[in-house]
């Protein structure tokens, strides 16, 4: 186990090289510069405000210098210090805002999970059922619901008309001030919309990959021969099969990390949630290279380490992969 | 002309609480009381609360409220004293002493003297001071603080702006002298002298200020003053409607058409007043096709801008004749206006040798079609329709107009900087000052300066270098009219509206005296009755 | 090879899409989108034509959808927004999917060091998010809807890569390969050809979802202010200025929300059916 641990993080290497790469490329292909942000448009603004600030970011450097320097003080954990007017340490920056994001992911895929696999389970028993279709439309509506438009009429119905919800945010004001069972609550409460709506558009391909996975394995020749053995089909189904058809499910959820972190930038800028989506949007509209790609590194490691726990509890579950390799 | 402007809005403003529904509600003793709590929506976040390095708007309103200046504008746009008592200019003009107010102390318990005032002057000229306001400052000759209490610069020559810059914040000298600015801590934790103090700053989540209850003016009344930051303005909206917000900049329609409901209006007061700034049509004159004015007042010509103001602002707002607003002091309203006329236009761009040769329903000349594009920024919703209503008129009189809207950066990186434009629509905004020296003179035309439109003209450049030296209001009116007479005539721009600022602000909130410089002016004298008061903590 | 593989694809999908409701009722939907999108030109009208007296016109009379703030037909507006919401979609899914099968077919027919390589750089690709690299771009290049296009095409063609190198690992061994390299058929017609003919299937459906999600990117940029910008209409675009007038003009949101709903629905549906009618484990 601990060689193929060892063997796993250390095909990670080359590959964060290459997140870095990308990352920087990705920023300096881009016309604008974040100096312009800063000195443009505004009548008290001298000219040589630019020519200083290109200086303080080592933006007179040529670019493979610049990537290497940046590479260098990466290796250290060093992000460098964000372009915005506050200078700001970047790692600091993410570290404030990744939580809540990495909360509300969480809970989303815990939504998902406990929504999807079951509805995936039952959709396959019973397949072409009116219960498979129903639902299969169901997920799906739920998926090519533009998001922000289905948060904006839910915040208006819940939240102005119903009055049950708080409309956006993470706690009240005042929160400080609760006991602890209403600060609990007042959590909740605000996390309930907005974590229904990233959980929404999950649904659909859990839903449908669960559903597959389990015709497979229902299938296969041990089920038949289960079956042929007169277990019952409760037995078969949900001892037997389902255990098998979950372990597929394991990998589809590390590869699922980078699109919820994705999404993360819609329902956070709609529901007012200080995260890393957000960071990054407002990093990328003011030219921050550093906050951008420290972001961008920052959420494709979340995704590495989401295929390397995906993996390794394949590898716990399933003996035959820790021992090939 | 300013006074009775002021008292129509004081009128339009005064009636729009509601006074039947007071009738309905138990009688509220409008005494004023300390505590409750101001929470007010922004879009975006601060960058920094050092006022130095700030060249945001959320930036500027904390900053507003933590730090002072040494003068500040009343409510009548008076230059009147803040941390200083009082000032004398000499009588040719060139030095302003100020006499600070004694006692007064950082939020930190430091004294505030001119030692301070004197450091952040150094500190604004200093070239490794990444700071967007050293212009002014610039223009000093000698700055020195003869004793605790007295500041005095000396400018090489008159300079009008020159009292109102220093209503720039003082910063504590004590907590910033000898380190980085730029890696200063106050820019997370404030320290300044002004009617509230720091307390938290959530990133992205909230900004939270606590009344300064030694403030040197008195305490203002409301306790804590929240800045929630709520990116997108349809939450902010629904937020404000559930009581999660005090105050909100309302658009338009939000105005006129969404809060009319009787819900609305028991919570909530409306105002309205001319904001500060104006939208316009500037023309890039390096272009051959704007280098002749009488095309450029043909374009204005087929500009309907009763029509933009009612689609775009619904009505809020006016039309823009130059670049001041239409109830300042300096304002010439006797200027050509150019109201809507199609046939007009047609038959100046004719004059000029524009005609439709081949019939294509689009003027030529010498061969060339009548094409250009304008360009403005994303994110603006005001000016990208008032460019889609432009474009369509244009067309009506035989111009083709492409609409292009670019985020902000790659916009001025790639088109203004470098010139690379025909037309844009963009707007300025502005204060009670009014020197334009940096938008019109044309020793402004270079790469990165504001007069990117390249326009040159010999005797608006006199007017602007006389009415900067000009500290005589008459005189300097005189100068700025004929100033305005020639714009209008000359046309760079089309000048298009002046919108209106629309907010909305909890009517729990009393004490709130609208006048031509809007509402906040006064916000220190803000309060709510005891009875009425919502958060007690 | 190829031949039989169309009778099949005739056949074979056909005949389990008929059975299967929910795709046809995808189908359908997709079929009704294009008939609205050709269905612009021919109406008369100017999805441009502004005229400010008839601003925010509830729907019915002469505007049968209403009318936009600066008095526009939504109508007009809904169709040509059709055009580009589809253009958006099927450019994008063009662009993924081309250079999806040239990776996918360079990485599975040649094998050893060169897929390891190419296999590697798609792992990095999709450690991503996907949605952040095309904000980081779309907002430095200028959002012009050709670059959305782009932008989406060029950051989603990784699935697509997979799916066809895993075929062309399979299809390698086959005989019909080997029988058509033993008579020295050249690199580039055992490709084009022989292998990815047989390698289309999945490609086709991941191509239907795919577009379904474009449109839905593109909604999402627009959200943020960077999608297919005005006077340019674009079901995205639409919808977020509806939301302006949630409240009060409620069919400036409803009709371009329904339209990316019911037909990203269709593409999923049509998808969805078509994947089950390829799958020859499905087959009872």
């Amino acid at each position: 186990m601990y060689r193929y641990l060892l063997h796993r993080l250390l095909m990670m290497v080359p590959l964060l090289i290459g997140i870095t790469l990308i990352s920087f490329t990705v920023i300096h292909l881009a016309p604008g510069e974040p100096t312009d942000m800063q000195t443009q448009m505004n009548p008290q603004a001298g000219s040589d405000l630019q020519a200083k600030l290109h200086k303080q970011y080592g933006l007179d450097k040529p670019l493979p210098e610049q990537y290497l320097l940046w590479l260098g003080r990466l290796v250290r954990l060093d992000f460098g210090e964000s372009f915005a007017q506050d200078n700001r340490p970047v790692l600091d920056k993410i570290a404030e805002r990744l939580p809540v994001t990495i909360l509300l992911n969480l809970l989303s895929l815990a939504v998902i999970l406990a929504i999807a696999l079951p509805l995936g389970v039952i959709s396959a028993v019973r397949r072409n059922s009116f219960f498979d279709r129903a639902t299969t439309v169901l997920v799906f509506v739920g998926f090519a619901m533009p998001s922000f438009w289905l948060a904006l009429l839910l915040m208006d119905w819940l939240g102005v008309r119903l009055g049950v919800l708080p409309v956006s945010g993470l706690k009240s004001l005042g929160y400080e001030y609760m006991n602890l069972s209403s600060q609990l609550f007042d959590r909740i409460s605000h996390l309930i919309l907005p974590v229904f709506i990233a959980a929404l558009g999950g649904l659909a391909g859990f839903s449908r990959y669960m559903r597959s996975t389990m015709l497979d394995v229902i299938r296969q020749d041990y089920i038949m021969t289960a079956r042929a053995k007169g277990l019952s089909e409760r037995v078969v189904i949900y001892k037997h099969a389902l255990r098998n058809a979950l372990l597929p499910v394991i990998t589809i959820l590390g590869l699922s990390v980078p699109g919820l972190i994705g999404g993360s930038v819609i329902f956070e800028t709609i529901f007012a949630i200080p995260g890393m989506g957000k960071l990054f949007y407002d990093g990328v509209m003011m030219r921050d290279y550093p906050l951008i790609m420290g972001v961008l590194v920052i959420g494709a490691v979340l995704t590495l380490v989401g295929n390397l726990l995906a993996d390794l509890s394949y590898a716990l579950a399933d003996p035959r992969i820790r021992n090939s390799e | 002309m300013k006074l009775g402007l002021a008292l129509l809005l004081m009128l339009l403003l005064t009636a729009c609480p509601d006074d039947q529904l007071t009738g309905l509600e138990p009688p509220v003793a409008k005494v004023p009381a300390f505590g409750d709590t101001f929470i007010e929506g922004s879009i975006g976040d601060a960058s920094t609360l050092l006022p130095i390095l700030a060249s945001d708007s959320a930036s500027s309103e904390i900053n507003g409220l933590i730090y002072s200046g040494l003068v500040r504008y009343d409510g009548q746009l008076k230059v009147v004293g803040e941390l200083a008592e009082s000032w004398e200019i000499s009588a040719d003009n060139l030095t302003i002493t100020f006499h600070l107010r004694q006692g007064v102390k950082w939020h930190d318990g430091a004294p505030m003297t001119s030692a301070d005032v004197l450091f952040t002057y150094q500190l604004y000229i200093d070239p490794e001071t990444p700071t967007a306001y050293a212009e002014s400052y610039l223009q000093v000759k000698k700055a020195e603080a003869p004793d605790d209490y007295t500041f005095r610069v000396t400018y090489a020559e008159p300079y009008a702006p020159a009292l109102m810059s220093w209503g720039m914040s003082v910063l504590p000298k004590h907590l910033l002298e000898g380190k980085k600015i730029t890696a200063s801590s106050l820019a997370r934790h404030p320290i300044g002298t002004g009617p509230y103090r720091f307390v938290e700053w959530q990133g992205g989540e909230k900004i939270v200020l606590e009344a300064n209850r030694d403030y040197f003016e008195g305490s203002s009344y409301i306790k804590r003053f929240v800045f929630r930051i709520i990116p997108d303005t349809s939450t902010q909206f629904l937020e404000l409607q559930t009581g999660g917000l005090d105050f909100m900049a309302l658009s338009p329609l939000q105005y006129d058409r969404q809060t009319d409901t009787l819900a609305f209006k028991r919570l909530f007061n409306k105002y309205r007043y001319l904001a500060f700034g104006y939208t316009y049509l500037g023309y890039n004159l390096k272009r051959p096709m704007f280098q002749d004015r009488r095309v450029r007042q043909a374009l204005a010509y087929a500009i309907d801008k009763q029509e933009i103001i009612d689609g775009v602002l619904l009505g809020y707002g006016q039309a823009a004749t130059g670049p001041y607003k239409p109830d300042a002091w300096v304002y010439n309203a006797d200027v050509p206006r150019y109201a809507y006329n199609p046939e007009k236009a047609r038959q100046l761009l004719a004059e000029s040798g524009w005609v439709d040769t081949d019939g294509d329903k689009i003027l030529e000349k010498n061969g060339a079609p009548f094409q250009f594009t304008i360009v403005t920024n994303q994110g603006n919703d005001l000016r990208s329709k008032a460019g889609e209503i432009i474009q369509r008129r244009f067309r009506e009189v035989g111009i083709d107009v492409q609409l292009r809207v670019i985020e902000w950066a790659t916009f001025l990186k790639e088109f203004i900087n470098p010139g690379n434009f025909d037309a844009t629509i963009l707007g300025w905004s502005g204060g009670p000052e009014p020197d334009q020296y940096e938008i019109w003179h044309s020793s402004k035309t270079g790469p990165r300066e504001l007069n990117f439109i390249g326009y040159k003209n010999p005797e608006v450049d006199l007017l602007l270098e006389q009415g900067r030296r000009s500290f005589d209001r008459p005189a300097r009116k005189k100068i700025y009219d004929r100033f305005q007479q020639i714009l209008a005539e000359d046309q760079p721009y089309t000048f298009l509206f002046v919108g209106e600022a629309l907010p909305a602000v909890a009517s729990r909130f009393y004490g709130i005296e609208p006048t031509a410089a809007g509402i906040r002016y006064n916000f220190t004298q803000w309060y709510v009755p005891k009875s009425l008061q919502k958060f007690s903590r | 090879m190829v031949v039989q593989r169309k009778s099949f694809w005739v056949q074979v999908v056909w005949g389990q899409l008929k059975h299967n409701r929910m795709a046809l009722f995808g189908g359908l939907i997709v079929l009704l989108m294009f008939l609205f999108a050709g269905l612009a030109s021919l109406l008369p009208g100017d999805p441009a034509a502004i005229d400010i007296k008839q601003a925010l016109l509830a729907p019915g009379g002469s505007h049968l959808l209403g009318t936009d703030d600066l008095g526009r037909d939504v109508l007009l507006r809904m169709l040509y927004g059709a055009r580009i919401s589809l253009l958006v979609g099927f450019v994008a899914v063009g662009i993924s999917t081309l250079l999806g099968i040239l990776v996918g077919a360079l990485a599975g027919f040649y094998g050893g060091w060169v897929d390891a390589l190419v296999m590697r750089f798609v792992d990095i690709m999709l450690c991503f998010p996907t949605f952040f690299l095309i904000l980081a771009v779309i907002a430095f290049l200028q959002p012009s809807i050709w670059n959305i296009m782009i932008v989406i095409g060029i950051t989603s063609w990784m699935g697509v890569a997979r799916l066809v190198r895993a075929e062309f690992l399979s299809l390698r061994e086959r005989e019909f390969v080997l029988a058509a390299r033993a008579v020295g058929a050249s690199d580039l017609r055992l490709i084009f050809r022989h292998m990815l003919p047989n390698a289309l299937s999945p490609v086709l459906v991941s191509a239907t979802l795919g577009i379904a999600g474009a449109i839905l990117t593109e909604s999402a940029l627009s959200f943020l202010g960077i999608g297919v910008q005005p006077p340019t209409p674009s079901w995205g675009n639409m919808l977020i200025a509806g939301k302006q007038t949630l409240g009060y003009a409620w069919w400036l949101s409803v009709f371009p929300g329904l339209a990316i709903l019911v037909t990203v629905l269709g593409y999923n549906l049509l998808g969805e059916g078509v994947r089950d009618a390829l799958d020859p484990r499905l087959k009872d």
